[in-house]
């Protein structure tokens, strides 16, 4: 192994959670994980915003900071667990009142303030279903997740309706209400103050009985071809949600915790708010954009203590203050308070972890989850050893295994059932035993493409990886074509079909560019139309075509044109050649996987 | 780097505005006000403004650090800042 282990202490500051991996292991049942919740009073069922808010409101926890909001211009907000209690009743008897039922969906598109906690986990005690929508998305895929997701209440801001979502109002017939944070609703037709309407509605509301199998939110992620899919999440997530922030997180009642990622995304829900509220921290909700410096002094002035982020940010910071020093700006801080560091997004570099050890004191824990799967499945745990570069081992409850994979890549399907790889090393696609109460259970009217994630008793994960002898999950690479970029799951078909409604486009393939920062960057290849020249301002044109429709996280950041794209023998672009141009990948290999693009 | 030279604030109006638009293409300037926080209104993300420091950096001619990242808020504050650190680093050249 070319990077050395990274042993902890044998007496930490504060005894981690978990700290024998095999014997927790060993002890962990689901059934056990479900009874440390309380559940609705008069065994009413499970739900998420009891868990979160209401059950410690009720309790002596009451008057602790559940979030400390930190606004763009430092100014440091506090919300208690009871004023918390407060807001979500609120917007609860909002919905109630607008004749919002249970299971229909409450979309949001708003950045990192209070009331994104208020709306979403008012939505659930309504029994309403939340879906987050990325506010760096463009109106197009806006438009098509609002539409795909059947919403019929929006939470958003004048600013951001304005620019996304009012050009295509009329052509979302299902979305009834529109309600405005903050200033500007008054100006703007078809909208309704949020401000106004949860300033009128009473302040307490009684969760309704709610079934752990109720549906609760709904995640977006992107597929190699076709449409997004809505990933359907449910209540009985909440089990899943609390053990594993347990678990991979250190979680502890005392903590400061804050997790950097944007509420628009899934891990931004289950961290950022569910989790840790369930365990009664107090979260550090940042409005602000990244800046290193401004980082730094939330982490001293907040006292964070676990710090939940990801591998672009951590590589933004090294650029800063490389791992060879001098580590001027970090130690111009007192990070002493910060205690467990993990990241999330795409595979952290050992690199990363080690900057951690050095420059922090304290090295990154990889971990590895998706939308599909709600919760963290596999990690590096605060009281175990890290392999930098691995991506840890199971969590308590979760069973992983490699499947040997087929030509088109993915697991190998052969009268519906698959192989384990069970020797050491051997890479292949990396599958999950289905039973974890936070498994999503199906994309949203989308039957099909819901069988097809799961073969031979598995949920097939469509990540590659190889496990060593001890157990440690390695990252290989994607199964498919998906683009992972800055922590967020890019389509490469949305893309392309976004550039071919340009009219100077014949066609295009999209693929992930390796990068320094990002993991990867989309890059588009454009084969142009008669009449058209390859120019900088056909580039330039195409460049900004494409960030209005998508927004700056889908849209491409580098173009090629190339007029002799390459094709699978049934015609589509084929995206692997492309990749492996790039990335200089050697002619054998590329044989092998040509002629099977078909099938995708 | 070109070669530096301080620039006015003109020049570095200029500057800033085609760096900007050297990532976003269609930037439209007509939207921002000089006191208006541009990566606001322009939608750059965090990786768009890594892009963005390069360019100007090389635009320039000067080094620009994370110190430097608050004073590139809005386009007034970045024309300030590109003057004054164009006019130092001319100075400690000479």
């Amino acid at each position: 192994m070319p990077w050395e282990t990274i042993h902890k202490d044998a007496a930490p500051r504060v005894p981690p959670h978990l700290d024998d991996y095999g014997k927790a292991r060993a002890a962990f049942s689901w059934s056990a994980a479900r009874a440390a919740l309380d559940g609705l009073p008069d065994g009413r069922g499970l739900n998420i915003a009891h868990e979160a808010v209401d059950r410690h409101a009720a309790s002596a926890h009451r008057t602790a900071v559940a979030l400390r909001c930190v606004g763009r211009d430092d100014s440091v907000t506090s919300v208690t667990y009871e004023e918390l209690a407060r807001s979500t009743s609120r917007f609860a008897n909002v919905l109630r009142a607008l004749g919002v039922g249970p299971g229909e969906r409450v979309m949001t598109l708003l950045g990192r303030c209070p009331q994104l906690y208020t709306v979403v986990l008012g939505t659930l005690k309504s029994k309403g279903v939340l879906c987050p929508l990325f506010s760096a998305f463009g109106p197009d895929p806006v438009a098509q997740r609002l539409r795909l997701g059947d919403a019929r209440v929006l939470v958003t801001t004048a600013d951001l309706y304005r620019r996304k979502v009012a050009g295509q109002r009329d052509r979302l017939p299902g979305l009834d209400h529109v309600l405005v944070v903050g200033e500007g609703a008054d100006d703007l037709p078809g909208t309704l103050s949020y401000d106004a309407l949860t300033a009128a509605a009473p302040d307490t509301f009684t969760i309704p009985p709610t079934s752990p199998d109720d549906m609760a939110l709904l995640h977006f992620t992107s597929g190699t071809t076709g449409t997004p899919k809505g990933a359907v999440h449910v209540h009985e997530a909440a089990v899943a949600h609390h053990a594993t922030a347990l678990y991979a997180l250190d979680l502890h009642r005392d903590d400061v915790f804050w997790c950097t990622a944007d509420p628009g995304w899934v891990t931004g829900m289950s961290y950022g708010v569910i989790a840790p509220l369930m365990h009664g921290v107090t979260v550090v909700v940042d409005e602000g954009d990244f800046d290193a410096r401004r980082w730094y002094r939330i982490l001293a002035e907040q006292r964070v203590g676990v710090w939940y982020t990801a591998p672009t940010a951590l590589r933004m910071l090294m650029r800063t203050t490389p791992r060879t020093g001098p580590y001027d700006l970090p130690a111009s801080f007192d990070l002493s308070a910060l205690r467990f560091i993990a990241s999330v997004g795409e595979p952290l570099n050992p690199e990363a972890v080690l900057w951690g050890r050095d420059v922090l004191g304290l090295p990154v824990h990889d971990n590895w989850w998706q939308t599909e799967t709600g919760a963290i499945m596999i990690a590096n745990f605060a009281g175990c050893d890290i392999r930098p570069g691995s991506m840890g081992r199971p969590l308590p409850g979760v069973e992983a295994a490699v499947l040997r994979r087929g030509e088109d890549g993915r697991a190998d399907v052969t009268d519906g059932r698959v192989t384990v790889l069970d020797e050491p090393g051997a890479e292949g696609e990396l599958a999950l035993r289905p039973g974890w109460p936070s498994m999503f259970r199906g994309y949203l009217h989308d039957e099909e493409r819901t069988a097809a994630a799961f073969a031979g008793g598995w949920y097939l994960t469509g990540d590659l990886v190889r496990r060593d002898a001890d157990g440690w999950y390695w990252f290989v690479g994607r199964a498919d074509d998906v683009i992972k970029s800055a922590g967020h799951l890019i389509g490469p078909f949305e893309v392309e079909s976004a550039l071919m409604e340009h009219p100077a486009v014949a066609e295009a393939g999209v693929i992930g560019r390796p990068d320094a920062v990002a993991g990867n960057i989309v890059k588009a290849f454009v084969s142009l139309r008669p009449g058209f020249e390859p120019s900088t301002a056909t580039r330039r044109e195409l460049l900004a075509f494409a960030r209005r429709r998508l927004g700056p996280a889908v849209a491409p950041r580098e173009i090629a044109f190339d007029p002799h794209l390459p094709h699978t023998r049934s015609g589509k672009v084929m995206r692997r050649l492309l990749r492996a141009r790039e990335t200089g990948l050697p002619e054998g290999d590329i044989s092998t996987l040509e002629g099977t693009e078909g099938s995708a | 780097m070109s070669g530096t030279r301080s620039l006015d604030s003109a020049e570095a109006l200029t500057v800033v505005r085609e760096s900007i638009t050297a990532v976003v293409p269609d930037a439209d300037f007509t939207r921002v006000r000089p006191h208006d926080r541009f990566r606001d209104v322009l939608e750059l993300d965090s990786l768009d403004f890594l892009s963005l420091v390069e360019i100007l950096s090389e635009q320039a001619g000067v080094p620009i650090d994370e110190d430097d990242y608050p004073r590139l808020t809005t386009l007034a504050d970045s024309v300030e800042f590109l003057v004054e650190r164009t006019k130092q680093y001319e100075q400690s050249r000479r």
